[in-house]
Parts: C-alpha cells; structure tokens; sequence
C-alpha cells in the first residue's frame, strides 16, 4: 500500500480502536549457548562456535546454561512475574534450514516466568501499565544470508548461506498481555515499552541489548475493531522491528493501512508481515493461524526446572534499581530540563553521564560533552559514544577545561588525541603541547607584532572604537595557533593599543 | 589361534594382563573370525581392522611399559552402528547416513577408549533401532548364528550375532523397548538395559530420548558387568544422567557365584507376561527355571502388573512422537546424504523432502507419520497425553511389585528366533513380540536377559528377563550370575558352546564332494 492509500491517522482513530500486543526477545549475553558449551559471541567466523549440540548432529544432546536460566529469573523478577515453581522445555517443532534441530527447544505451557507487569511513562506523562503474560527461555536460530538476489531476501537468491553461530544462543521471549486504550498513543506505547523493556535487561546486565546487533527484537501485533464494537479484529504479526524508532512506525503504518482495508470494506489477513525500514512500510509475510501446529511436547532430553525458592530470593536481592525510578532521582539531582535529560536518554548515554558525575565532572558539562562533540564523533565513526572515551578519561578533560588550562577548542583536539589512543587528556596536552598560553609575556609580543602591522586597526582602536579590536584578536590568536585565551588576548589588545609606541 | 575367541571377556583379559597373549594377537584372532564368518552372517556394518590392530599394538606398548591399565583393555568389542564413532562411519543402519564419520565420539566409544578396549567394528541394526528383527536395516539382515534363516532379533541383532558368534567377546547395544534383551535372547546371549539414566546417551543416535538406554552385550553376566562398569556413571554432556555413585557391577556379579546367593531372595513372577501367546518351549524352559531358583533357596511370588496391558499401546504412541521429532533434523544441509528432486526448482524444502523419501526406509516413515499424527493438535491430549498416563500407571505397577519382591522374572521375548519375513508384512505382529522388555523401559527400570536353555520344539534359544528397581542394577548381575552358574552346572557347559558351528565359506560345502 503507498502512503497515499493510507488511512489518514486521526481519522484511523476516530473509526477504530487499536489493540497491541508484544513479543520482544531479549538476547542473553551469557559466556556460552542456552545449550551447550559453545561460545555465545557476535562476529565470529561463520559456524566457528559450533559441536554436535547446536549444529544438531546426530547424537547430540542439550545441556542446560545455568546462568542463562539465573538471567532469565532476574529479567522475570525485575518485570514483576511470578517465577515459576516447576517449568519445563518443550520442542517446538518445524522445518527451517537454520534451525539444526529442526526444533526449536522453547517452553509451551510451564514458561519459567509469568504474569508480571511494567508501567511505562508517555513524553505527555500518561502513564500506561503493560500487563506481562509470560517471559519464556528458548534458543535462537542460525543466520541464513541468501546470495545471488538482487534484495538480499530468499525470492531471487541462487543459493543461502547458513551461519549456526548464533544457533542455540539463549533468548528470553517476553509476551505482553493483549492493551487496550491505548488510542492514539499506540505507536508511542510500542516504542516505550520496548525501550522499558531494553533499558531492563541492560540495568540488570543480562543482555547487551543493543537493538542494532538484533539482541532485541520485537515482534509487533496490531489488529483494530470499530468503535462501539467489543469484538477483536483480525491481527497482523510485524517481525523483527530492530529499532525504536521503527517500532514505533510500524505500528502507526500498521494502523493507517488495516483501518484503510477495513474502511474499504476488506478484511485484513491473519499473517506475518515484515517492516521495510527504508520505505517505512509492512509487506505481507506467512499467513499464520492461531492453529499453527508446531507439535510442542515436553523436551525429553532435559528434566524439568524446580528453582528453588531461596535461590529466586537471593536473586531478587541482585536486582537494580528499577531505570524509571533511576532515571527520575537522576534527573533531579542533576537539575537538568526535561528536553536535557531526554536527549541522554534517547541516546543510550546514562550510564555514561551517571560515571562522569562520579568521576568529578559537572552534570551540565558531562552532558554537553557526550550528546555534542563525542556523539558526533561516534556518529561520524559508526560506533557507540560510549566507545570512544571512559567517563573518566572525559571527567578529566573537562576538569583541565574548567581550570583555565584549555579552551573548548583546545579541548577538542585533546579528545581526539585521546580517542587516537594517546594518552589521557593530561597527557596529551603534554604531548601535542595545547595548553592554553597564560605567560603574558609571549601574548604581549604577539599582539604588539599585531597591532604594528595593521596601523589603521590601531588608530581605530585608539579612537575608541573597541569592535576594531576583533581583527587583531584574530591575528593574534592565529599566530598562538589557537593556544591563547581570547578573552584575555582581548583585554591585553586594549591595554597594549594604548601603551605602544 | 581361534581360541582365543572362544574366551570370555574376562578369560582374554587374564591372559592378556599375564601376557600369554599379546592384544594383536587377541584382535587379530577376531579379525580373522570375522573374516571366515562375518560374509554370511553380516553382523558387522564396518569392520576397522587396521585401526583395531593399531590400537592393540600401542596397548600392547603400554602394557609392555608396565602402564596400570583397565583389566579389559586389549580385549576387542564391537559397537552397535547408533553411536558415534569419529573414526569409523556411523549410519544407524539407514541409507540417509550412508559414509557420515561424525566429528566426535559417543561418551560410551570415549569411555571404551579410555579404557584401552579395541573397537573392531560397528554392528547392523534395524534402520534407527526401529525393528525387532534387523531386516529394517539399510544394509541388509544379519543372520542368526543359530540358524541361518531366521533373524537375530533387533534391533541390535548384529551386536547379539557377533558375539553369540564369537566375533567379538563383548558388543554395545541401545534399547528403547527390547532392542538389547531380545536379541540376546534369541542368540543365546546377554544383554543388559541398564537403569535409565545409568549409562550416557551422548552421542547415541537417538529413537525415542526417554526410553533409549546404551548397555552391554556378551555371552557371561561378568563380562557385561565388567563392560557395564567401564560404560556407566554420570556424564555432563547427558542432562539426564543420574549422578549417583555406582557400585561395582563386577563385584555384584562375582556376589552371585557364592553358595547361598539366592536364598531368600524374593522372585516375582508378573502373570501378565506369561500364558497366551508365549511359545510352549519358551514357557517349559522359564517353568524350570523357576524351579531351579526354588531349589536354590529363592521365594517364588506371583505378582500382577495390570497395566503392562496397555504397554505396548502406550509405548507406540511415545516411541513414534519422540522420534518423530528426533529424526527431523535429517534434512541434508549439515551431514548424511542428499537427493535432489526429480522436478521442481532444488528449493530447501524440496532438497529436503526428497532426501527424506530416498533416504528413510518405510518403517522409519510409518514411524515418523505416526509420531507426527500423534503430536498434533487435537490430538495430543488422546494419544501423547495418554499414553504419558499409562507410562504413570506402569510405574506405578512395577512399584506395587518391588514393594513386594527383590527382583522381576518372565520370558524375554514370546518366543525363539522367527524367520527372515514371518512378520514383516504384519507391523503389529512385530511390535507385540516387545510386550516382555517395552514395560522395563516405559518405567526406567533395569532389565538382562540371559540364556536358560533352547526351546525343545526348535532348539533355539530361550532367554529369561530379569528387572530390579531403578538404580539397583547390581541386583541383577547378582541374581543373574547366580542363575547363569546354576544352569551351566546342570548343563556341564555353556549356552554358546551348543550353537552349530560356522562354516567358513558357504559356498562349495555341500557340492565338493559331489564334484
């Protein structure tokens, strides 16, 4: 559908109501696989961490990880759930090339954890509370890369390349309860709650929840019913949204389009649908029925779980403090607006202002350096701001700022001569030789060079006309390469128009 | 030199720890055997001569050094074709496997490594252990050493057939409802399914995950608790392997040779398995033998075991699910053969599919789609759901028994050793012949069989099934030994020492004369 058939978006709303749901499967950051003793680590050489477990030759046989299991009850505690006092794996079985078993080993009707709840605050401060049906354990596929197409997908590939590193890697799959009300804050909803649900499993350090590198993924359900009906529509299932942002638009496009079928008299199709990010669009997936039949049966290569209750105690007691609440004493000790703290928010830098502060920064000044100068560097190399430079590398180079020793402008050439690995800012100052020129003495031979060579500047000056002085600043400042205080330079140019001869 | 595969396992490895006999020549003994023999039995899939008599020279190396080594090492064994064997092919007897090495080794092949043991070979079975015959292997029959045209039991009857032939003194086997017991029973030979959970599955190519049980294979009761020792207790790489300590089998079975070894003991006869449908030879030969355990001093009980009824029902809903999803990661991509389909584009699905046609025999598929149906929505809670109960129920019957008794007795199987075809055409008619060993598995518990005489209508072999509670494997070696001596002792020899002799070569033995 093109964006012009859509269904414009408040008339969506004033005709129907939407109902979500979610599916966001969390990728643990255990050490080793769900099953077995291979390496759980993202850009190994393709099939390089694989054995006869996850490559699912014949005669292998799982073994429980059982921090993977520890990862799962926390992410479970801090979502409110219930943690189960007997639980057990199931297959779930169906064909799919990377999928070695040609199961999925998951939990059907006893998931470890269930029933839980997490309240999510909207930008206007609606608060809405995502009822939780079950977070359940199971491992992931392999990757398939299909080769010879012009789109990369499978329709037109001449041959596919399958990659089982990933294979058997653990995910917790977290299924919301069905929400209603959500009216026209419905695509913000899916966003917050992905983003709560992100910013959880990385508090609790369960998972390195990077969206990009697929450590979580969201599986979006939409469907609409008419207003004054009380009658679920049909739903659609949009796979694999990997960003926020994107998360956020499928539901809308979700929205937009099912209430044009549905205006025009169609019905919408119970199916998968994949989120094109580069045209903003749904595509029609795999009808799917609620009566799939993916034959699950108990697991019987692995007994059944009975955490003991002491043990989910003890876990309990491991849990961080909850990010809203964090999120919220933080903002007030800092005293920053709510568009200042939202933008370290909304680029993953937190934890990174949090350590500057600790490390002796001003809170003003920790922001102002990660979302300016450092994320755009980051942003310029592809990487995380986070990567570049520690808090306390920062916490110094704003500490040599504060002391009169750089200048903002010096202070940048410093940072990157400590993003090239050279040192800390201390050094680097020492080693490219940047700080600020305070001796007197230099600056005044400068400026009287200056002030000598443009006479008329001088003149100028002289005759009270103080804005003159700028040209000679600027000389000035170029001839210290920079390395002078402008403010200063600029009192002694006044001083000296008036002393020399 | 062909002696020395007249010898138990424990004989060989007197004289191999005295030095009288070196492993080459030990192995080199088999080879040979197998040479004469194994072109017309075909008990064997592999044989790695080369690489058996490798291993036995560095034993030989190390013994010679004056390295403590595991009394069996030296002595050579055969491995049933479902476990993994890095150095030797590994098919499970079905054609989907056809030449696949697998980059490991079964924790069972590691341990008889360790252990010094020489692998001669991998033994034929029925296509995935699905059979009670061995005529569902891929590869051909195995032929029953006892009688040529009649089958060796399955599905393990080429690890049964090579011992019972002396092609090995020792063999592995897997059982997930008799595939140990009966073969044995009808080459005369013993067979041990352990406690479920005594012996690790890793790397044995699995049917039904919790039914199958790797055990051992021999002709004395000794030699399968010398084996049973080397093979069992806990390993990490199978989730559920028991961690208990284990006792000595061997010491358990050296228990039973001692005067007064079953007095007292409390005999439980299960009335289920017994009457309609068993073989008169087979019940005469069980009949006296529970006389002989009365005159040992043993207390004969009838026990009842109502739900044993259902069993085979209920075994034939779970073997067929688990399997049914075991065996779906036969798909071609990542090992095993592949088969490109006739017509149509070579989609994965369509790869896969006809690998599935071309590589599955027609038991393996009635399996598969049995499993499937059984699975499926709707019907879960009838089939699967339901036979999980009667699985329940059946435990529940062996409790109430082992309240009562020490060990379980009945006949190992309905009947001797049947002809190659007789029950082919008829599914149910093989399955029924598991009704004595399925109940054994369904619940966990230990079973052996072992030889207690030939059947006076046929003269083959008859096998009596011993079952203790879980975990107290070492009660049957104790009982069976007991039984083993009390039989030799009435006979003056033993079982396989009766077994018809095996010509080398088939092929002019009647008609050079006549030339």
């Amino acid at each position: 559908m093109t964006r012009s058939e859509l269904m414009d978006y408040d008339k969506a709303l004033e005709l129907f109501e939407p109902v979500l749901g979610f599916e966001v499967h969390v990728e643990l950051n255990t050490k080793t696989k769900m099953f077995c003793g291979c390496a759980n680590e993202f850009g190994s050489g393709a099939n390089t961490n694989t054995c006869p477990t996850c490559l699912g030759l014949p005669g292998g046989l799982p073994q429980v990880n059982k921090k993977a299991i520890e990862s799962s009850i926390r992410l479970g505690l801090a979502l409110g759930c219930e943690i189960a006092e007997h639980s057990r794996f199931a297959r779930k079985n169906y064909f799919y090339p990377d999928t070695a078993k040609n199961f999925q080993t998951s939990q059907y009707d006893d998931p470890i954890c269930h029933d839980g709840s997490i309240t999510i605050e909207l930008e206007s401060g609606r608060l809405v509370t995502v009822e939780i049906e079950r977070a359940h354990m199971e491992d992931d596929a392999g990757k398939l890369t299909h080769m010879g197409g012009a789109t990369g997908r499978i329709q037109g590939a001449d041959y596919s390349l399958v990659d089982y590193n990933r294979g058997g890697v653990p995910l917790v799959e977290i299924v919301t309860q069905m929400i209603e009300g959500a009216e026209h804050d419905a695509p913000e909803i899916g966003r917050t709650y992905v983003a709560a649900i992100r910013e959880i499993a990385k508090a609790l350090g369960v998972s390195n929840a990077r969206m990009e590198e697929g450590n979580v993924r969201c599986d979006a359900n939409v469907s609409l019913r008419p207003r004054g009906s009380n009658v679920l529509g049909t739903r659609t299932e949009t796979k694999n949204v990997n960003s926020l942002r994107s998360v956020e638009r499928a539901v809308r496009y979700e929205i937009q389009r099912q209430a044009a079928v549905l205006h025009a008299g169609g019905t919408i199709t119970q199916e998968t649908r994949h989120w094109h990010e580069d045209t903003g669009r749904t595509s029609a997936g795999r009808p799917k029925s609620d009566a799939d039949d993916y034959r699950y049966f108990p697991e019987p290569d692995l007994l059944p779980m009975a955490p003991s209750r002491d043990w989910v105690e003890e876990l309990r007691l491991t849990l961080p403090e909850p990010p809203a609440a964090r999120r919220k004493r933080l903002q007030a000790s800092w005293g920053f607006v709510n568009l200042e703290f939202q933008d370290v928010v909304n680029s993953d830098l937190l934890d990174a202002v949090e350590a500057t502060v600790a490390a002796g920064a001003s809170a003003q000044a920790a922001r102002k350096w990660w979302t300016g100068e450092i994320a755009r560097l980051a942003n310029v190399a592809g990487v995380a701001a986070d990567s570049l430079v520690t808090p306390v590398q920062l916490a110094a180079l704003i500490e040599l700022v504060e002391a009169g020793t750089l200048t903002d402008r010096l202070a940048r050439q410093v940072l990157e001569g400590v993003i090239a690995g050279e040192g800390t800012p201390v050094e680097v100052v020492e080693s490219r030789g940047l700080a600020v020129i305070s001796d007197d003495g230099p600056l005044i031979a400068a400026i009287d060079a200056a002030l000598l060579d443009q006479p008329d500047v001088l003149a100028k000056i002289r005759d009270g006309k103080v804005q003159a002085a700028g040209a000679v600043i600027g000389a000035v400042m170029k001839a210290m390469r920079g390395q002078a205080d402008a403010a200063r330079v600029r009192e002694l140019v006044l001083e000296r128009a008036q002393a020399i001869e | 030199m062909t002696y020395l595969t007249k010898l138990s396992a424990a004989a060989l490895s007197e004289l191999l720890v005295s030095k009288q006999v070196s492993a080459v020549e030990a192995t080199r003994a088999h080879l040979d055997h197998i040479t004469a023999v194994d072109t017309d039995l075909h008990a064997f899939l592999h044989v790695a001569a080369d690489a058996a008599l490798n291993t036995a020279a560095a034993i030989d190396a190390r013994r010679a050094a004056g390295e403590r080594l595991n009394p069996l090492a030296g002595v050579p064994i055969a491995i049933k074709d479902v476990l993994a064997t890095q150095d030797m092919p590994t098919t499970a007897g079905s054609k989907i496997l056809e030449g696949w090495v697998p980059p490991y080794d079964a924790t069972v092949v590691a341990r008889l490594r360790a252990a010094g043991l020489i692998p001669l070979g991998k033994t034929n079975m029925d296509e995935f252990a699905m059979g009670s015959s061995t005529e569902h292997s891929a590869y051909g029959v195995t032929r029953n050493p006892w009688d040529r045209d009649r089958i060796p039991g399955g599905s393990g009857g080429g690890s049964a057939a090579a011992v019972a032939s002396f092609q090995a003194p020792l063999a592995l086997g897997s059982d997930t409802g008799g595939s140990i017991r009966q073969p044995a029973a009808v080459t005369g030979s013993v067979g041990v399914k352990p406690t479920y959970g005594g012996v690790s599955r890793y790397g044995a190519i699995a049917l039904a995950s919790s039914l199958d049980q790797v055990g051992p294979v021999s002709r004395t009761v000794y030699d399968a608790a010398l084996l049973h020792d080397v093979i069992g207790g806990h390993d990490p790489l199978d989730s559920t392997s028991l961690t208990d300590s284990w006792p000595s089998m061997a010491a358990a079975a050296q228990a039973g040779l001692k005067d007064g070894a079953l007095k007292g003991v409390r005999v439980g006869v299960i009335k289920e398995l017994s009457g309609d449908g068993f073989q008169a030879g087979v019940t005469q030969r069980f009949t006296e033998t529970l006389a002989l355990l009365v005159a040992a001093g043993a207390e004969i009980t009838e026990v009842s075991a109502p739900n044993f009824e259902y069993a085979v029902a209920a075994y034939y809903l779970i073997l067929p699910a688990e399997a049914s999803s075991n065996l779906a990661r036969f798909d071609s991509v990542r090992f095993g053969i592949r088969v490109n389909p006739e017509t149509g584009s070579l989609t994965s699905e369509h790869v896969m599919s006809a690998t599935r046609e071309a590589g599955f025999g027609a038991e393996v598929k009635r399996r598969i789609i049995l499993g499937t149906y059984a699975l499926s929505a709707g019907y879960y809670d009838a089939y699967y759901g339901s036979a999980q109960k009667v699985r329940t129920l059946i435990q529940r019957d062996f409790a109430a028994a082992f309240s009562q008794v020490d060990v379980l007795v009945s006949p190992s199987a309905p009947t001797t050793a049947f002809k190659f075809g007789e029950k082919l055409a008829d599914p149910m008619a093989m399955y029924i012949n598991d009704v004595t060993t399925i109940p054994a598995n369904l619940a966990g518990v230990p079973g052996m069989s072992i030889p207690i005489g030939l059947a006076p209508e046929d003269g083959l072999p008859v096998g009596l099934q011993i079952m203790a509670p879980a975990k107290a494997d070492a009660r049957l070696y104790t009982v069976g030994a007991a039984i083993e001596q009390l039989l030799e002792a009435r006979w003056g020899h033993t079982m396989l020492s009766q077994a018809p002799a095996l010509t080398p070569t088939e092929m002019f033995a009647s008609e050079e004369g006549a030339v």
